[in-house]
């Protein structure tokens, strides 16, 4: 083994570590139950949180199935898919903004601005909102708090995408431990580390995402051996395009074009996934959709279903071939496939994967839940309760800085084992230099123009010495959540060098802080808000109480300026019962209460004299 | 506590000393061991300056396991630590010994194309030969590996480089050949 001894002394108290899947359409969290996985149910007994978050005019943001309601009744204070934007700039999301109706304001260059009810958020905020129903759902149903996660992310996310999640976490209150490649959370939930030595294929298609992984399993270690995808390509784009043929078919059957009509097209949209769904069990269905009086009904067969998407299917094909040359693989090698993802459940996609690997792929595990299960999994590893596994991932896009020329040099290779690093030496140009700035970028091409900018490192401060003579070495190193970090020491005086980061895409570490300080302020005020309300339901209790007793024969018994007190109490009750003051409710209360002592009391006796009365009756 | 900071030499971070002639399963299973005790996840509630060790190693390790599990690219490291400048390989120029082989490879590959059944004869015939040729360079690699190993000089490396280059271009030649009779 081993010539370096660690010291494994100081570990902390484990806390509670909670999986979740941030998906496009669905978000599930789950934790490590003893030793299995196991999903945690929200308060419907429903573990599917569905992405979609409404902004309702007044009070708190809605997410899950009560938001998706609120999709037709509200379009425009309801959003899904947000997953699809996280991590990108306007300029990258072109094509998503013909199909899904975002609406993007001024200013979202490096990150989008989402205008939702007259309000601004952005990609990872909105993805907070749905890890704070997660976080709620697993502590109501843990009774303990939960502030550290694992999230599982697509594992052809760049940089930047991992970031925004990260970022959401963090707005959400979650400590992210760790982010974990969906795939290889899947691969983790099945625990096909029972046989030795498998090389094992994840397939995951999602709602908006494709990956495809390869695993070698080895005495419990997971290590991955290539994973390829695309962040574009999933079940959303099925819908968009049935959603389209249905579009123009109304528009030739009815002579109305609806497409601008977001009610209409949300209506629609629905009634075309139903009948997606349906398809994945049924040879023919009907999509219907009613609007305004008029009805429309289309018969849909597979057939036909699957004439429209084989497409879109081929092209997750590419993608698993390119897999298999990287990890150094043929079909016949590989011994199990697994899949995962809702748009699996298509007959069509099945038969595409069996064909190409040339094997019968494993489907025992609920598709939507794997993934959760899987960060469940990884979760445990995390906080020291599972002790014999292990995953080994990898960067999913190669990493390189520019050159001359617009040229990319590349420094990491795509499928390295992570964590992963590189070094590179750095000169100055000009004598005295103080500045050299290095643009990092992720992706395969030769030229900078064709990969995706990642961040501009600013060497600042460098000793002032002829062109040359600075000796800047610069270290990158993608760190296990697949995240680049990089330092820089002066190799003359041996001291680090400052660096600053300007990222390409995505939010600054102020703007971070600044939603979280937001987020605990709204939580100051979500309780005082909650206060109120409660103290608001206390004060009717007590106010109808003493409109009945009005009514009572004890109530005359009072003198009349005893009576007047009665009346002013309750007036000045009503008057903080409209304000924001919860205190100031309570201390009305509290006089009412005094105010209406002496009433109790006659109304005590009159009680208890006609309780006596009815005894002697009973007697 | 941890001494010092883990080793950055790729050899010395499995523990062995330099070879070049390794038993890759060997290497392998010190991978798996060394990725247990050092793997980041392994520490995730330790202090920040456990957490950065184990980073630290573990990125070196994998680093270190990417290069040295192949021939190649553990031939590249060494001749690199012993100061031979191995710039970017392009194995575009043909080596002039070959010069009338590859042509003959070329004219057959493009005949092949274009569907002539012959053609694909010849193709095999050219495989067979610098599949030969492979061979014969993986040999002389190993003697090399081995002399280095007994008696590690700089000198000893001498022809290793243009030995690396020459497989890496007669390698893409066997490539090319396989696909178009594939
Ligand atoms: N029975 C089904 N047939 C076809 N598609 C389905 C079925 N069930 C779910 N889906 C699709 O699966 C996708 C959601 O899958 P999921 O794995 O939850 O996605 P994500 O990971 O992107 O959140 C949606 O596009 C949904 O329409
Ligand atoms: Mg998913």
């Amino acid at each position: 083994m081993s010539l370096f001894q660690i010291d494994f002394g100081n570990e902390d108290k484990p806390h509670k570590v909670v999986g979740i899947d941030l998906g496009t359409t669905n978000s599930l969290v789950a934790f490590m139950d003893l030793t299995a996985p196991k999903v945690i149910p929200g308060p419907d007994g429903n573990p599917i949180v569905p992405s979609v978050v409404s902004i309702p005019e007044h009070g708190e943001p809605i997410v899950g199935s009560a938001a998706m309601s609120r999709l037709i009744s509200h379009p425009d204070r309801t959003i899904y898919s947000v997953k699809r934007l996280m991590g990108r700039g306007v300029a990258d999301v072109q094509e998503e903004l013909k199909l899904f109706p975002f609406h993007i304001a001024a200013g979202s260059e490096s990150v989008i601005q989402l205008e939702l009810g007259g309000k601004r958020f952005t990609p990872p905020g909105i993805s907070a909102q749905v890890l704070r129903q997660l976080k709620k759902n697993a502590e109501t149903y843990l009774g303990e708090s939960v502030d550290h996660a694992v999230i599982t992310v697509p594992a052809y996310f760049n940089d930047a995408q991992r970031q925004a999640t990260k970022d959401a976490g963090r707005i959400a209150g979650l400590q992210v431990m760790r982010l974990v490649n969906e795939p290889t959370a899947a691969a983790l939930a099945y625990g096909l580390d029972k046989r030795n030595n498998g090389i094992v294929a994840v397939y995951d298609l999602g709602g908006g995402t494709f990956d495809i992984s390869i695993l070698k399993l080895h005495d419990g270690i997971f290590e991955v051996l290539a994973t390829n995808g695309d962040t574009h390509l999933g079940g959303d784009d099925f819908d968009n395009l049935l959603l389209r043929v249905a579009l123009e078919d109304i528009a030739s059957e009815w002579g109305v074009d609806l497409s601008g009509d977001q009610v209409a097209v949300q209506t629609l949209r629905r009634a075309v996934i139903d009948a997606k769904h349906q398809l994945s069990t049924l040879a023919a269905t009907t999509i219907a959709f009613h609007y305004q009086g008029r009805a429309y009904r289309r018969e849909l067969t597979r057939d036909v279903l699957e004439k429209l998407i084989t497409p879109i299917v081929n092209k997750t094909l590419g993608p698993c071939r390119s897999c298999m040359a990287d990890a150094g693989v043929t079909p016949e090698q590989i011994d199990e496939v697994v899949l995962v993802g809702g748009s699996t459940r298509i007959p069509l996609v099945r038969q595409a994967v069996r064909a190409l690997f040339k094997a019968e792929p494993h489907t025992e595990l609920n598709p939507d839940e794997v993934v959760a299960m899987g960060a469940a999994v990884q979760a445990g590893i995390l906080s020291g309760h599972v002790h014999d596994k292990l995953l080994l991932d990898v960067t999913p896009l190669s990493l390189g800085i520019e050159t001359m020329g617009g040229v990319v040099s590349k420094l990491i290779h795509r499928n390295s084992t992570i964590p992963a690093t590189a070094a590179e030496t750095f000169t100055t140009a000009v004598d005295g230099q103080r500045n050299v700035l290095i643009h990092v970028v992720q992706g395969e091409r030769e030229m900078v123009r064709d990969c995706r900018s990642l961040a501009r490192f600013d060497l600042k401060d460098i000793d002032p010495v002829p062109a040359g003579m600075a000796k800047i070495e610069v270290r990158f190193l993608i760190d296990a959540n697949g995240i680049l970090n990089v330092s820089a020491k002066d190799l003359r005086t041996g001291k680090e060098q400052t660096v600053e980061v300007k990222p390409s895409y995505g939010l600054s570490d102020e703007q971070v802080e600044a939603m979280i300080l937001e987020s605990f302020a709204k939580a100051e005020e979500d309780f005082n808000e909650r206060q109120v309300r409660e103290a608001r339901v206390e004060a009717d209790r007590i106010l109808n109480a003493v409109d009945k007793a009005k009514g009572d024969d004890a109530y005359m018994e009072l003198s009349d300026a005893e009576r007047a007190t009665v009346d002013n109490s309750i007036a000045e009750l009503l008057l903080a019962y409209h304000g924001e003051n919860h205190h100031l409710i309570l201390d009305k209360m509290e006089a009412l209460n005094k105010a209406t002592m002496k009433l109790a009391e006659l109304m005590m006796n009159t009680a208890v004299r006609g309780a006596l009365k009815g005894t002697k009756i009973d007697a | 506590m941890f001494s010092g900071p883990p080793p950055s030499d790729y050899f010395a971070i499995f523990g062995i000393e330099k070879k070049l002639a390794l038993d890759v399963e060997d290497l392998q299973r010190r991978f798996y061991d060394n990725s247990r005790a050092w793997h980041p996840d392994r520490h995730a509630r330790a202090g920040a300056e456990q957490l950065a060790y184990a980073e630290e190693a573990s990125a070196t390790l994998n680093d270190a396991w990417r290069a040295l599990r192949d021939p190649v690219t553990r031939a590249e490291y060494v001749l690199k630590a012993e100061g031979f400048n191995i710039g970017e390989q392009r194995g575009r120029d043909v080596p002039p010994e070959l010069l009338e082989e590859v042509f003959a490879l070329n004219m057959a590959l493009e005949e092949a194309r274009e569907g002539d059944a012959q053609a694909k004869d010849d193709v095999a015939a050219s495989l067979a030969k610098f599949e030969g040729l492979l061979r014969e360079i993986d040999a002389e690699r190993d003697r090399i590996f081995q002399a280095y190993d007994a008696n590690p000089n700089r000198e000893t490396l001498a022809g290793l480089r243009a030995l690396l280059n020459r497989r890496k271009y007669i390698q893409n030649l066997v490539r090319d050949a396989r696909a178009a009779l594939a």
